[in-house]
């Protein structure tokens, strides 16, 4: 029997119950929510259980929604099954005043780079990650860039008029 | 005799390896990333990666451009195939509006897609040459790259970040020169590539510097998020346009070519062949496009008024036309609100788009899943107990371009 | 609608097998020809100047076209290019500048003995380009003085060597004391380098 989207999210039920949520299909794609305490373990049952096999992860990534109180900042977890060719999305939800979230890389070596990028970009603290510096800002970078209140542009640059390219 | 006064950093008369830094700027364009890495004698010990010295920005961006904006975005993620990435986007904005493109368009986007993975496995498969001392492959082929930025030229007027296409299609019709051009590329480049990979695939010397050096197991790739010709050198064949065909690639006959050992040879190897099946995709999608007679032949873009600018001529006569101009040029049509995730199959592996849209007119968060991003943090494990010179082949091997790293 | 094919189908004779460079004006006898010390001094560093790329992004790759066989640089007598700063004249940089990379080219720049000249390549050398970003430096004028910019989003092959020309055009009108100036030195001052 093929692996359908029924099918995971059958499976899903069965084991974690309530705690899993929120189960949508935007354009074919699977996508549920669990409490951030539960996502390694939610991980390591896609990736273990015989008939799932979602053993790939190829995407890990971070969204800031600041009107959300309590719930602003969500993990996003891409997974993907290649035998069956079935994807999933997997969010979590943290509160930004304690954005901790426990780590994927001792399942996933590639989780490494991307929770640090989502680190560098928005202030996830991941917990037990090998290496949790930032990557691709410059070190001494004090704030989180990507989150919402922050703006794009440089605020010292003294050349650019805002006026005249009618931000000003 | 007088007292030396040289001060020895703390640790470093115990310390047996050397620290060499192979900095930010390197001797072949590849792109700026560092390694630090620890040397005992010629072996590597551990290499630590830095990234980011040309970071953008561009998913901060992309959060206040409506979606043709972001195209020019696309353009510079992986520059040396800049139409794929076109393309790709173009494709995810399609799944996320829910447009549907008529089968000439798609053939279209399907020579320019394969003519930029072409050009990209060129660089790449040139410039492991370059970095193993035989500089002739790369000017033998760079005159062929020039043929294809022709190709380029005649659609789109640009050659390097083409902005190719539009959602929904093209932005004008391939005219006669194009094919003419094509044609010539078709008729003239099999002798080329036959003649570059004469010089390399079974050259002593080639073959004794790359073969075993910068192996990876398949379970160790898989584990690291490979995708693409790295991934599929270790012997996993998955390929984006296979599994999950979009663009209508399921119309064509090709093969996907896989390795062994994962090792710099089979890289070298599989992107060659690659590009000889590209090019029987490229013919094969030729013949069909010539199919398409009469009026057939004049489609090439669907009808997304929304999104797609009207002829000119209506903008001057039509209401409607009007109205459509004025709000696509300021920028103001409201997108769906969803969530989209959509991949293809680029020169480096698996590039994904992650859309988010609230029903504004700028996307509410995009991120883009960028391969070389991602398999770059195996670059430690792949030269661990190798020599320096064969960690400088893996590293160009491994197609690592520093704009798609950074974004 | 198609055009007729453009291709430049009229082949130019050559007028000899080999270009020559002109003759600076002096005065010239039976056995000797004098003229002053930075006409020829001029005339031998711009037809050998030796770059070094400093390709970052999308440029880089236009570069490489530029010292393909189609556009040869190599023509202009550039065709070493050298990687260590110590031993080239002409710092091209080609591409995004990240803030991370500012004390990087910096370091390039200083390394670099002089007479050095630095050239701008494409939009976000010369102003930081579409990337209006926190993270890219709005051109590299900020952190080392230029001498010619050459705009483009990448620029053609042919605007770089372009921009070449005139780089060569400077070099060889450059007067011998410009280094040791006051204005130089004042010029080096406002960018911090001593």
């Amino acid at each position: 029997m093929a692996l359908t989207n029924d099918i995971v999210k059958q499976k899903l039920t069965e084991k974690f119950g309530e705690q899993v949520t929120n189960f949508i299909e935007p354009y074919g794609l699977l996508t549920f929510e669990a409490p951030k305490e539960l996502n390694l373990k939610v991980l390591n049952f896609l990736y273990d259980d015989e008939e799932l096999k979602f053993r790939f992860l190829t995407d890990l990534c971070a969204v800031h929604y600041p009107d959300q109180k309590g719930r602003e900042l969500a993990v996003v977890y891409h997974l993907h099954n290649m035998q069956d060719n079935i994807r999933v999305r997997f969010k979590v939800v943290t509160d930004i005043n304690q954005p901790d979230v426990y780590t994927a890389t001792g399942l996933f070596s590639s989780a490494n780079w991307m929770e640090r990028e989502t680190y560098d970009f928005f202030g996830v603290n991941f917990i037990g990650h090998p290496n949790l510096k930032r990557i691709l800002n410059v070190d001494e970078m004090e704030y989180f860039p990507l989150r919402k209140e922050y703006p794009l542009e440089d605020q010292v640059r003294i050349d650019k008029d805002d006026e005249m390219f009618g931000r000003g | 005799m007088t007292e030396h006064h040289i001060k020895l950093p703390e640790g470093s008369i115990e310390k047996t390896t050397t620290t060499l830094n192979l900095g930010p700027t390197h001797p072949a364009t590849h792109g700026v990333f560092q390694n630090i890495l620890e040397l005992d004698g010629e072996r590597i010990v551990s290499a630590e990666q830095t990234v980011g010295y040309i970071h953008r920005a561009f998913e901060k961006i992309a959060e206040r451009r409506p979606l043709y904006q972001i195209t020019p975005l696309t353009d510079r993620l992986n520059y040396c195939s800049a139409p794929l990435n076109n393309m790709g986007w173009h494709l995810s904005c399609e799944k996320l509006l829910g447009i549907k493109t008529p089968k000439r368009v798609d053939y279209l986007r399907v020579i320019i897609m394969e003519l930029a993975r072409i050009s990209d496995h060129l660089i790449c498969n040139s410039i492991v040459g370059v970095d193993a001392g035989a500089y002739t492959g790369f000017l033998y082929v760079m005159q062929y790259r020039e043929l294809i930025y022709e190709i380029y030229e005649e659609v789109c007027g640009s050659r390097l970040t083409t902005n190719i296409g539009r959602i929904g299609g093209f932005e004008r019709n391939f005219n006669d020169i194009a094919f003419q051009k094509l044609e010539k590329f078709l008729r003239e480049y099999p002798d080329v590539l036959k003649e570059f990979e004469n010089l390399f695939q079974r050259n002593r010397i080639f073959m004794e510097r790359t073969i075993g050096t910068g192996a990876i197991s398949a379970e160790r790739a898989l584990n690291y998020g490979f995708t693409g010709p790295n991934l599929r050198a270790t012997g996993v064949d998955y390929d984006v346009r296979v599994q999950s065909p979009y663009c209508s690639y399921e119309d064509f006959d090709f093969l996907i070519p896989v390795g062994t050992t994962g090792d710099n040879y089979d890289r070298w190897l599989v992107r060659n062949q690659e590009m000889w099946q590209s090019l029987r995709i490229i013919e094969q999608a030729y013949q069909k496009v010539q199919e398409f007679k009469g009026a057939d032949a004049e489609v090439y873009h669907a009808d997304v008024p929304e999104y797609y600018l009207p002829p000119k001529e209506d903008v001057y006569t039509k209401m409607e036309a009007l109205i459509w101009h004025f709000k696509i040029i300021m920028g103001e049509v409201a997108m769906p609100a969803g969530e989209v995730y959509h991949s293809i199959e680029a020169a480096n592996g698996e590039l994904g788009f992650y859309l988010i849209s609230d029903g504004g007119r700028t996307p509410y968060r995009l991120h883009f899943r960028r391969p070389c991003f991602i398999y770059y943090q195996a670059y430690e494990e792949l030269t661990k107990g190798s020599m320096l010179s064969d960690a400088i082949i893996t590293m160009s091997s491994l197609n690592l371009i520093a704009g798609e790293m950074d974004a | 609608m198609s055009r007729p094919v453009s291709y430049n189908v009229k082949v130019k004779p050559l007028e000899s097998d080999i270009s020559m460079a002109e003759m600076p004006e002096g005065h010239q006898g039976e056995g000797f020809f004098a003229t002053s010390f930075d006409k020829v001094i001029g005339l031998a560093r711009k037809n050998s100047i030796w770059p070094l790329p400093f390709a970052t992004s999308c440029c880089g790759i236009e570069f490489m076209a530029t010292m393909g066989s189609h556009y040869d640089l190599g023509r202009f007598g550039a065709e070493r290019v050298g990687f260590s700063p110590r031993q080239c004249d002409l710092l091209m940089v080609m591409g995004t500048i990240a803030k991370k990379m500012g004390p990087v080219v910096k370091q390039v720049y200083l390394q670099m003995a002089e007479p050095r000249w630095v050239i701008a390549v494409g939009a976000c050398a010369s102003s930081g380009g579409i990337f209006d970003t926190y993270s890219v430096l709005q051109g590299i004028d900020q952190i080392v003085p230029v001498d010619v910019y050459v705009p483009g989003c990448p620029p053609r092959p042919e605007a770089i060597l372009d921009g070449f020309m005139r780089i060569q055009d400077l070099v060889g009108k450059e007067s011998l004391r410009r280094r040791n100036s006051e204005k130089y030195k004042e010029l080096l001052e406002s960018y911090g380098i001593q």
